[in-house]
């Protein structure tokens, strides 16, 4: 049964992106990526990856929907299409295709406990979070802290998106007739004076956050942790934002805060890094952070997973805000 | 079971291939950008396939259970972080494209070097 699921998602999933790449209509072709993303997310969960479909479904199909239409709007909505067929390219890619499915037949068998990928060190992750850091789910526990190294580069990557996207925006747009622009511009409105829309989405939105809130903190103990809550709770304030308008959204959260979110939550798991050389061990080792080494490593996880969350929630909606903002200039 | 894993890295290739396709054919810079998404998809697709154990659950330890298997929480790891890194270099690229709409008045690829050409 499984199987057959499998194969109908996977099929499914082709079908999605052929039609996104097909399309000239790019609203569609937006609106097929979340449903591929979706799809995608479905596919990982059958996979065993719970972690990372919670991940998908919050960013793939949520937040990047959002921020892919905030881009579309301020630039074209269709392609140009173009009837020329590409031969080049065609064959290019139909070639490559068939030398990957060739090499598929040497790849160990789907699901084989013997495949070189399970003997490396993914048992030794496995026997020794209950030991070392006593927390059930093995994802977060390599992620915060048997590779917390890696994660916080991560999160400086995201920060430094953020900070792209700030700079890029911070330049006045220039072949434009701004003082016209301005006279007809008016303030975001949001979807207020639909009734249906803001019923359902004020419903929505506490049980959003405190959703959010069960991932951020749940995280050691199921699916989830800073980087899905982030986006779940970036995703709750973005749907306040389209339904009150943009303006009332930034009057709840101003951007001077969201600039001490996105800094404040890398400066946070830093600070934890640096707290553990100062107590007198390596960096970002958290065991000497209480008596208790396992007590350090579950009070390191739990502040460096909220330093994720606030920094994911600081830049995705500082994102989101370039992105509303500009199109009102 | 053997042809469903194989299944999985087929729908792998043809996805990234269509995804490439995006990017190296369309002129529509909006357009190559989705590729780009698509082909970072196929990417993680590739990579919790490799996770999965036959019989395996999501590597969530249970208390009191013993001679459960567990599925590789590696590939996982690199892939949730991935995906929240995906999207920011996304929204990157997407502030990129609407630079350029605002400088040059267009997103497609040949229009664009027609105007730097001038």
């Amino acid at each position: 049964m499984t199987i057959l699921f499998g194969v109908f998602l996977l099929t499914l999933l082709v079908i999605t992106a052929l039609a996104i790449v097909r399309t000239s209509h790019l609203f569609s072709a937006v609106i097929l990526t979340s449903i591929f993303s979706l799809l995608m997310a479905a596919n990982f969960f059958l996979l065993d990856a719970a972690d990372v479909a919670l991940t998908e479904a919050a960013i793939g199909a949520g937040i990047s929907t959002v921020l892919f239409l905030g881009a579309l709007a301020l630039t074209a909505e269709h392609e140009r299409t173009t009837h020329v067929l590409r031969l080049l390219p065609l064959s290019v890619v139909a070639v490559t295709t068939l030398i990957m499915i060739y090499a598929t037949f040497d790849k160990p068998r789907f699901g084989d406990p013997e495949a070189p990928v399970h003997q490396h060190v993914a048992p030794w992750y496995i026997e020794k979070t209950p030991e070392y850091i006593d927390i059930p789910n093995v994802v977060t526990a390599v992620l915060g802290s048997f590779r917390g190294y890696d994660t916080f580069g991560e999160v400086f990557v995201v920060f430094t998106a953020g900070i792209g996207v700030m700079f890029l925006f911070s330049a006045r747009p220039g072949n434009r007739k701004d003082s016209q622009r301005q006279a007809t511009a008016e303030p975001g409105q949001g979807l207020r004076h639909y009734l249906v829309p803001r019923v359902v989405g004020r419903l929505l939105i506490p049980f959003i956050l405190l959703f959010g809130l069960y991932v951020q903190f749940h995280g050691e103990y199921g699916p989830g942790g800073g980087f899905q809550a982030g986006a779940i709770v970036a995703a709750a304030i973005i749907l306040y934002a389209l339904l009150e308008g943009e303006t009332q959204a930034l009057r709840v959260l101003p951007l001077r805060a969201l600039s001490v979110l996105v800094a404040g939550g890398a400066l946070l798991y830093g600070g934890v890094g640096v707290a553990g050389i100062l107590l007198g061990s390596n960096f970002l080792d958290y065991s000497v952070l209480a008596a208790d080494p396992i007590a350090g490593q579950h009070l390191g996880l739990l502040l460096i997973e909220a330093g994720v969350g606030i920094t994911v929630t600081g830049v995705l909606l500082s994102i989101f805000h370039a992105f509303a903002a500009r199109g009102r200039v | 079971m053997e042809l469903l894993g194989l299944y999985h890295y087929w729908v792998f290739a043809v996805l990234l291939m269509i995804g490439f396709y995006a990017v190296i054919a369309k002129p529509n810079l909006f357009k190559k950008l989705i590729g780009l998404s698509i082909f970072q998809s196929a990417v993680f697709l590739l990579y919790i396939t490799m996770d999965k154990v036959e019989g395996g659950t999501a590597p969530i330890l249970q208390d009191g259970v013993s001679d459960v298997l567990y599925s590789n929480p590696l590939p996982q790891v690199l892939i949730l972080t991935a995906i929240v890194v995906g999207i920011a270099t996304a929204a990157l690229g997407l502030g990129i494209v609407v630079r350029i709409k605002e400088e040059y008045g267009s997103i497609e690829e040949d229009e664009i070097q027609e105007i730097d050409r001038q």
